[in-house]
């Protein structure tokens, strides 16, 4: 038979019962529309994440001072710390595939405004962290490295900073005072939200590092190193070279590292991998209601089979083969489930926008789900559909032709 | 074996042409647990083109079994069946399948159309099944058929906006539209009012003219008297084989029907009338 007319069959067939197909079709259409809605809130979440994470810098490679080990009892992370400047000008000058390199110097203090007092934390860096975290101003100009040469005593504010002690005010040309020692203010940053783990990276005063060692911590160990590379494929080979030059630099010879370097990657997955779990284990419970369709349909196509068994006879008597006969119902629901699945995904689309509407959710349906909607149906409906058809094609002409 | 040439012998006019159906030696036992059913024990039959044959016979005689086995809905447990030149006897479901559709046309007791489906789209329904593409305009052929039984006004009437007569006259459309070898019926009657039987009866002997083979099964002598050869079963065994010697012409007798009852004469008497 030719392909048309079996889907001319098929449609026909599912027109002579529109209340039934329909009522059928519904478990598809629900089964298809929670998977797709289960996956569009996984993927929102996962998008989330991997953007709050790329908002801490493209390429971002970050060099931590490393433990020591006391009678045999590590320390934990930082209590042994070695990085200096030194180490941060080596990176910058003999690095071959490091873009850009800064220096952290962290600490927190109460800083004073005209409009009251805040405490942040406020960052020694070097220019370069404002290309490595990608993070420009939103007024005024950042510093430049003559700035951190002359250890020009100016902040740049971040914009949690600013509104808190410059309230409606630009805060440019200000001065404010860091812990008995007076700014001013060269710029305010743009706003970059939240991190990973949900703290406020706006919250911060950034100044040039020789400022921050010299007038506020008077520490010559920093905190961090950041380092950012050209591309993300040069990640692995920047890790390698840093540790190198690194070793060289402590002259560690043997021994272990004192330090760490952790890439964003190592970071983005162990996050997206959590997600990535969750929306599987949302979609895969979600898919159990489309089992559920699935039983609907063949629980229907074996009415069906059983009420067109004089029909299945008349064909057969007529020359119909059994692989005919197995055709049609199998196209029959086959059609039915991939409508059930198209419809199913219109549901999973406006219920994953409605969701994100009123719950504020992020959700994103991926182009893939149409794929996965119309291919899940299709084979729900091939598998399903399957023993009743082979029930139909098996039949015995005389006794279907007898079939009251 | 015993009687191999007796039913050729009222069938004289088609002697030469190679027989539609012949039958030798065809048994079929039903096993029932451990109790075996002779169904048919040991039928002989040819029939050759050009006949209207009765096989006559009360319920259980075995004719219903004849009549499967002849359709190839069924195959004998002993002996030979050849249609048209093919072994039947020993052939699959596929193979069974197939000859249906290339060499048989089967018109049922029940009519057994497909509901809530025009006439013209259950007339094509054979023509999908064809294999060897044999058809090409399936839509013209099922209109032409219609109109050789009288219908072809009615091609888009659902069977339930027919007459059981003119249902079963799709039915015999649906049966001719393949040119098959041989047109099987089944009862054809059996629904039928008296009217509606002489109309379809008069149907039958007129496409038998124009060159159709027609075997019918049934056990109302009424049906029988309009053939030209009845085979009588009984027990699984042809009792008799005889022409018919007095033929009567339904066409002749739907005229003198329609005098009596004027009330229904309008439809078949047009029928009739373009016959």
């Amino acid at each position: 038979m030719k392909q048309k007319t079996l889907l001319k069959l098929a449609w026909q067939s599912i027109l002579k019962n529109k209340m039934r197909t329909l009522l059928t079709m519904l478990g598809i259409v629900i089964g298809v529309g929670a998977v797709i809605v289960m996956i569009a809130v996984g993927n929102g979440a996962q998008s989330q994440i991997e953007a709050s994470i790329s908002s801490l810098g493209t390429n971002l490679i970050v060099i931590s001072p490393g433990s020591s080990a006391q009678g045999g009892v590590s320390q934990g992370a930082g209590t042994f710390n070695r990085l200096t400047v030194a180490d941060a000008e080596k990176l910058k000058s003999e690095g071959t595939t490091l873009a850009a390199v800064s220096p952290v110097i962290s600490t927190r203090l109460v800083v004073i405004g005209p409009a009251g007092n805040w405490r942040t934390s406020i960052n020694g860096v070097s220019p370069d962290y404002f290309t490595i975290r990608d993070w420009s101003a939103t007024s005024g100009e950042v510093f430049v490295d003559a700035d951190v040469k002359a250890a020009r005593k100016i902040a740049i504010l971040g914009a949690t900073v600013a509104t808190n002690l410059f309230p409606g005010v630009d805060a440019v040309g200000a001065q404010i005072q860091i812990g008995h020692v007076p700014f001013i203010v060269s710029a305010v940053l743009a706003t970059k939200g939240q991190n990973a783990t949900g703290s406020d990276q706006d919250d911060v005063i950034l100044m040039p590092y020789t400022t921050a060692q010299n007038r506020l911590s008077g520490n010559v160990r920093l905190g961090q190193i950041l380092v950012s590379t050209f591309s993300p494929n040069d990640i692995p080979a920047a890790q390698a070279e840093i540790t190198d030059l690194m070793h060289e630099s402590h002259k560690l010879g043997d021994n272990a590292d004192d330090f760490t370097v952790r890439n964003q990657t190592e970071i983005a997955k162990a996050a997206t991998s959590t997600t990535a779990v969750m929306s599987g284990l949302l979609a895969a419970i979600a898919s159990i209601s489309l089992l559920v369709g699935g039983i609907g349909i063949m629980n229907i196509m074996l009415v069906s089979v059983t009420e067109r068994t004089r029909e299945i006879g008349i064909r057969m008597a007529i020359g119909a083969r059994g692989s005919d006969v197995l055709t049609q119902f199998l196209v029959e629901s086959v059609v039915m489930s991939i409508l059930g699945g198209i419809v199913g995904l219109i549901v999973g689309f406006v219920g994953s926008q409605l969701l994100a509407h009123f719950t504020g959710w992020s959700t994103v349906v991926p182009m893939s789900a149409v794929l996965i909607a119309v291919g899940f149906s299709a084979g729900v409906g091939v598998f399903f559909g399957y023993y009743p058809a082979r029930k139909a094609a098996a039949l015995n002409p005389i006794e279907a032709l007898r079939y009251e | 074996m015993t009687t191999p040439a007796a039913p050729a012998a009222p069938a004289a006019p088609a002697d030469a042409a190679r027989p539609v159906i012949e039958v030798t030696g065809v048994t079929k036992v039903y096993t029932m647990g451990t109790n075996k059913v002779f169904a048919l024990r040991g039928v002989d039959l040819t029939v050759r083109p050009g006949e209207l044959i009765c096989i006559m016979g009360s319920s259980g005689s075995g004719k219903s079994t004849l009549m499967n086995i002849l359709g190839c809905l069924d195959v004998p447990t002993e002996g030979r069946y050849t249609l048209d030149g093919v072994r039947v006897d020993g052939l699959d479901r596929n193979a069974l399948a197939d000859l249906r559709n290339e060499k048989l046309g089967f018109v049922f007791q029940g009519f057994n159309l497909l509901a809530r489906t025009s006439a013209i789209e259950n007339v094509e329904l054979p023509l999908l099944y064809d294999r060897q593409h044999r058809w090409n305009d399936s839509r013209k052929l099922a209109a032409e058929a219609l109109g050789r039984v009288g219908l072809g006004e009615r091609l888009d009437h659902q069977p339930s906006e027919l007459s059981g007569g003119q249902q079963q006259r799709v039915a015999i459309a649906r049966a001719l539209v393949t040119q098959p070898t041989l047109l099987l019926a089944d009862e054809p009657t059996g629904n039928l009012d008296s009217h509606m039987t002489v109309e379809v009866m008069a149907l039958f002997q007129e496409l038998n003219e124009q060159g159709i083979t027609i075997l019918i099964v049934t056990h109302e002598p009424d049906v029988a008297k309009y053939a030209k050869r009845i085979v009588e079963v009984l027990d699984g065994k042809i009792i008799h084989d005889h022409p018919v010697t007095e033929r009567r012409s339904a066409a002749a007798d739907l005229l003198a029907l329609g005098a009596e009852d004027p009330v229904v004469v309008e439809g078949p008497a047009a029928t009739v009338g373009a016959a």
